[in-house]
């Protein structure tokens, strides 16, 4: 499902290394997931695959084998596809649905402490791709990275120095940003967060929020 | 390897192409596919060897992206993308499946499907904005369009373009700009 109040988007450099086809698993993920709820960031996709499109054109040809068309004719002798357009009502979008097994119902939480889980996907690379929940209220624990930090909001919303993120949202900080990520009350917020090395949570106890009940 | 492709050859044919392809998705018709494989199989060929791939290994995946053309060619939209585009997202997601031997998440689809109807208007359009697209790519500087092709061909990544220029990626992408801007505008709508 698309939605219009999506208002953090993108890098240009996640955009494109997706466009090409470069870009890590755990962070491409988190690009088709946003750009499965955000049809800003899917025309600006489009645009960088037609010049795709055009370099596919333009680069060159070599022969294909002697025979190779009836080759695939006969690889496709079963008739047309049933490819079917891939979609999701629920609350996790089509792409995160098929790492997780399903819904929200499918993920297998672990508790981190103070009321968090976390559920590490299944991902090749360098990339580590988790879902966030983190009750109403709470703020997310303090957590060294080196690299790049992809939060993208699936649910609820949170608040940081950057602004108010809620569903659609992709925060893409690197290692300047400090931020310390509070979730809204009203709703428990679902995240998934994706960063370049493994993540550590440092000091747990004492970063693991207290309930933020000024907001 | 066939370097000598005109590049302006692409002119007038977006048309036919989309022709092809729809007879394709609405009636399974083996010419059109015929005709679209024997001018884009060995442009796939070529793109998946210039990405690292051996021939023997680019043929058989380029067999398999023009399968793969016939099983979605029901999910050809030709008011968002060209038939270069929609041949080139199947052989970059193929490349990674096949020969990187990763998963490849991809979005999901839009809630609407493809108009048995197409409006001609937007249909013509696209291909205007495909094709002042392909100029300006032409037009770029050799070594700018040589890192741009890279960059598709799965060698660099966009940072790494920077880098290696020496220029800020806007100054490189500057003339590209206005035609992917133009495009983005079309396809958002």
């Amino acid at each position: 499902m698309t939605q219009d109040t999506i208002n953090h988007h993108l890098t240009e450099d996640l955009l494109a290394d997706y466009a090409t086809g470069v870009l890590d698993e755990a962070f491409a993920l988190a690009v088709a997931t946003h750009v499965s709820l955000c049809d800003e960031c899917r025309a600006r996709l489009g645009a960088l695959e037609a010049l795709g499109g055009s370099v596919l054109e333009t680069a060159g040809a070599v022969a294909m084998d002697e025979g190779s068309l009836d080759a695939v004719f006969a690889r496709i002798a079963g008739g047309p596809g049933d490819t079917k357009p891939r979609r999701s009502a629920g609350v996790l979008p089509a792409p995160l649905q098929d790492y997780v097994g399903g819904d929200l119902a499918a993920v297998r939480w672990r508790p981190v402490g103070m009321g968090v889980r976390q559920a590490i996907l299944r991902t090749c690379g360098t990339g580590r791709a988790r879902l966030l929940y983190i009750p109403a209220g709470v703020a997310v624990p303090d957590h060294g990275h080196n690299g790049r930090e992809l939060t993208l909001v699936l649910q609820g919303a949170f608040r940081d120095e950057d602004g108010r993120f809620a569903r659609g949202d992709v925060e893409c900080a690197d290692e300047a940003v400090e931020h310390t990520p509070v979730a809204e009350l009203g709703e428990d917020c679902i995240c998934l967060a994706v960063t370049d090395a493994p993540l550590k949570f440092r000091r747990l106890i004492h970063k693991v929020a207290q309930p933020f009940l000024r907001i | 390897m066939g370097t000598g492709v005109d590049r302006t050859a692409v002119k007038g044919d977006e048309a036919d192409w989309t022709s092809a392809m729809l007879a394709l998705r609405d009636r399974q018709d083996r010419e059109a596919f015929a005709a679209l494989f024997r001018h884009f199989a060995p442009r796939v060929k070529a793109f998946l060897m210039k990405g690292g791939a051996s021939a023997p290994q680019a043929e058989e995946v380029t067999q398999d992206v023009m399968a793969t053309l016939w099983n979605k060619a029901h999910l050809f939209d030709p008011t968002r993308a060209s038939v270069a585009t929609w041949i080139f997202t199947i052989a970059r997601n193929r490349r990674i499946d096949a020969i990187r031997r990763t998963r490849r998440p991809e979005p999901e689809d839009l809630p609407w499907g493809p108009e048995p109807e197409p409006d001609q208007a937007e249909v013509m359009a696209l291909q205007q904005e495909t094709e002042r697209l392909g100029q300006a790519l032409a037009q770029l500087p050799e070594k700018q369009r040589e890192l741009i092709e890279r960059a598709y061909f799965g060698e660099l990544t966009h940072s790494e373009i920077a880098h290696e220029t020496g220029l800020p990626l806007g100054t490189i992408k500057s003339r590209l700009r206005l035609a992917l801007d133009r495009l983005r505008h079309e396809l958002k709508r």
